[in-house]
């Protein structure tokens, strides 16, 4: 099991701030994940085309061409507002 | 030394100053305190959410403290960040360096603010009587993190 993150605005697109799901056959990086869940929903897939968007698997800020065989948590990050 | 700190209970910057230690080299220490504002526009703010991503949060502030707290030569650098739901008033952030001399202390602390408004992951959402909006950080921040290059 993956678990998927989605934070800040990407929760509302996706409905939920988390979902495990067993990673389909063919998604091997984090770009083919991204396209999976933006074919799935429109609004979703809307929101996490924005290049804005970034991605961390396993804590770590990655590219989509980054592997999500091995990940345990995969989140999709908007832009950071601190402070 | 640098202390970073994440907390959802009500962050008190009177008392978080009163107990920073003081090395016997510190002649200066300089804060800073953001506030939820109690109005956006002629709108009124009904409580601010700021969400984190627990352990990832931290620890970019964290990297983020220790390249400010380096390129300054401070004593000591807290930063002591809000999570959760605030009430309009409430402090959202309480940054202090300490340093031999004021200027490294002053400029360490508005670094930092700089690098926390576009760098610390949080995602901020102002609850108003029209709804709810998501805050992003504004042209003006954008425009002074990229004129930074410390981290």
């Amino acid at each position: 099991m993956t678990k998927i993150l989605f934070m800040g605005r990407l929760r509302d697109a996706a409905g939920a701030e988390i979902e495990e799901i067993d990673l389909p056959t063919g998604i091997g990086t984090v770009g083919d994940l991204r396209a999976w869940l933006s074919a799935r929903s429109p609004e979703l897939g809307g929101a996490l085309s924005s290049s804005s968007v970034r991605a961390a698997v396993d804590l770590e800020i990655v590219d989509d061409a980054h592997s999500v065989q091995e990940a345990r948590e995969v989140a999709f990050l908007p832009p950071f507002s601190g402070g | 030394m640098i202390e970073v700190r994440i907390t959802g209970a009500a962050l008190d910057p009177t008392a978080e100053l009163a107990a920073l230690p003081r090395h016997p080299g510190v002649g200066a220490v300089a804060s800073f305190v953001g506030y939820c504002r109690a109005e956006a526009g002629d709108e009124a703010v009904i409580a601010l959410h700021l969400e984190e991503y627990p352990q990832f949060t931290a620890r970019e502030i964290n990297r983020i403290a220790r390249a400010v707290s380096g390129k300054y030569a401070l004593e000591r650098l807290l930063v002591v960040h809000r999570a959760g739901v605030l009430a309009p008033g409430e402090p959202i952030v309480l940054v202090a360096a300490a340093s031999a001399h004021r200027m490294q202390a002053f400029a360490a602390v508005e670094a930092m603010m700089d690098y926390l408004k576009t760098d610390a992951p949080f995602w901020k959402r102002e609850r108003r009587a029209s709804g709810s909006v998501w805050i992003e950080p504004s042209e003006e921040d954008r425009r002074r993190r990229a004129a930074r290059s410390d981290t």
